[in-house]
């Protein structure tokens, strides 16, 4: 069944003082299947991250359409979670409030909210920490955080601009693995953009490769490798032949976005 | 001790704090007392003391610090009450902000002491006088200041909550507001100083009563140690004010002070 279609999506960023007009992405179409993992993969600057936010809408296409469920998307709203890249959890709030953002916009009552954080903070590990401000946490720690936050609304959808980008190595490994276990229970539907090349095979049942600027889908390489994985998959010829393979198509668009820096 | 932005330890911090206030008062002294400046232009510390404690035992001069102090207050707080949240629609919603912004910019610039003739002519020497003076000198100050402190709340934080569904009121209360409050207090603790100078002025021109007409009535019997006295007074008052009001700040908002 389709999740999310997104149909025809192009952005034009208009000039600045004159200037020519930027085309951020080409038209992009993608069925997203209910409990897709999808990772979008690209070098930076192709617009990955334009399409996740015209999904989330917080910004607008110039041509085409989201549908999810069947339904326009054309405004942000809670039932598409997102976590962003940059640190955005609300400084004032401690961790269980932060988690409860979404939820008392909606107005569950106090005792279900309780619950539910409950839920997440275990689930992500952050149990001692629920009266912690944000600026008391590592960045890991705020990044799980975020992710329970959004967990918690029970969006129909998971969104997620680049997580782990702002981690270290180790840090983000583990996040990874920590998502991987919450979608392997949960199902959820993902979207997920990065640039890595390791983590869009690991985690993803489809990688989306994305060219250079101006973006669009260059292909779509289904991973097929069994679930639940465990870190020690990253080592096998399975996925290494994955890894090869991703690495030959995303190099010559790395290569091109360099250029196109000149 | 010199090392840049290296920080000194709270001892070290409070002795050098007080070593000022001790070299302030020597020099003063030395000045005064050695003869250097005739006390008819400045009177030297300990006459300035003895006059301040005649002040308050034969004078009744608590009450004009108490009169002082509730005009500040008072104006200060029906400032606070209308420009607040005007600053904070005007920072949350660019359309208010350009519709007043240009008027307060303007009004910000007109000296409330300039006001003090008009204000007399209007409500008289009384209180209503006292309090618009400084509703004037501080109302569009705090506005504009709001104003910028909202309107550069972070961006990435409104995205977030719109994520998580919250909509216009949602984002200008629990996001915009909350976030700005620290800052806004902060705001306040800076007019409120300001405030100080505009209710002397005030209290200097047709007044009966306060800080200033003290200072004032001092000047015609040439008592220098007075006014100097009053002036020390204010002093105090706005230092004892703002202590308060940073260790309410501290309170309110801890995550503000974290590191």
């Amino acid at each position: 069944m389709t999740k999310l279609r997104i149909d025809n999506v192009s952005r034009v960023f208009p000039g600045v003082r004159g200037s020519e007009p930027t085309r951020a992405l080409e038209p992009v179409s993608l069925d997203v299947a209910d409990n897709d993992f999808i990772t979008i993969l690209g070098p930076s600057g192709c617009g990955k991250s334009t399409l996740l936010r015209i999904v989330a809408g917080l910004d607008q296409p110039t041509t085409g359409s989201v549908l999810l469920e069947g339904q326009p998307v054309s405004q942000p709203g809670p039932d598409r979670g997102m976590v962003f890249q940059s640190y955005t959890l609300f400084p004032w709030l401690t961790v269980r409030e932060n988690i409860c953002f979404g939820l008392r916009e909606k107005k569950v009552p106090d005792a279900e909210q309780r619950e539910i954080s409950d839920r997440f903070i275990e689930q992500v590990g952050l149990r001692g920490f629920e009266n912690h401000y944000p600026k008391q946490l590592s960045g890991g720690m705020q990044q799980r955080t975020a992710l329970a936050r959004a967990l918690a609304n029970d969006p129909k959808i998971l969104l997620l601009d680049e997580p782990f980008g702002a981690l270290d190595n180790q840090t983000r490994a583990l996040m990874q693995e920590l998502l991987l276990g919450i979608w392997e229970a949960s199902r959820k539907t993902v979207l997920f953009v990065t640039h890595d090349i390791d983590e869009a095979i690991f985690m993803a049942n489809r990688v989306l490769v994305m060219t250079a600027r101006p973006g669009r889908v260059k292909c779509d390489i289904t991973i097929d490798l069994p679930h639940p994985r465990h870190y020690t998959m990253k080592t096998t010829p399975e996925f290494a032949a994955y890894k090869a393979r991703l690495t030959e198509e995303i190099r010559v668009e790395s290569i091109r976005a360099a250029e196109l820096e000149h | 001790m010199f090392e840049p932005l290296q920080p000194v330890s709270p001892g070290r911090r409070t002795v050098l704090g007080i070593l000022f206030f001790v070299l302030f008062f020597a020099v003063w002294g030395g000045i005064t007392l050695g003869g250097i400046v005739p006390p008819l232009f400045l009177a030297d510390p300990l006459k300035a003391l003895q006059s301040g404690i005649t002040l308050f035992t034969e004078h009744g001069f608590i009450v004009d610090v108490g009169l002082t102090i509730w005009r500040v207050v008072g104006g200060f707080i029906i400032a606070a009450i209308f420009a607040v949240p005007l600053g904070i629609l005007m920072g949350a919603f660019k359309g208010v902000e350009a519709f007043f912004e240009p008027f307060v910019s303007f009004a910000r610039y007109l000296p409330a002491s300039a006001f003090i003739p008009l204000l007399i002519l209007w409500a008289g020497i009384g209180e209503t006088q006292k309090l618009s003076v400084i509703i004037i000198g501080s109302v569009f100050q705090i506005i504009l200041m709001v104003a910028v402190t909202v309107g550069g709340s972070r961006l990435d934080l409104v995205e977030a909550s719109k994520t998580l569904g919250a909509r216009r009121s949602g984002i200008v209360l629990r996001v915009l507001l909350p976030g700005a409050a620290p800052q806004i207090a902060e705001i306040l603790r800076l007019v409120l100083g300001w405030a100080w100078t505009y209710v002397i002025v005030a209290e200097l021109i047709g007044a009966q009563s306060g800080i200033g007409h003290m200072i004032m009535d001092s000047q015609r019997l040439l008592d220098t140690g007075q006014m100097i006295f009053g002036i020390f007074i204010i002093g105090l008052i706005g230092l004892i004010s703002d202590f308060l009001f940073k260790k309410a700040n501290q309170r309110l908002f801890p995550w503000y002070f974290i590191k």
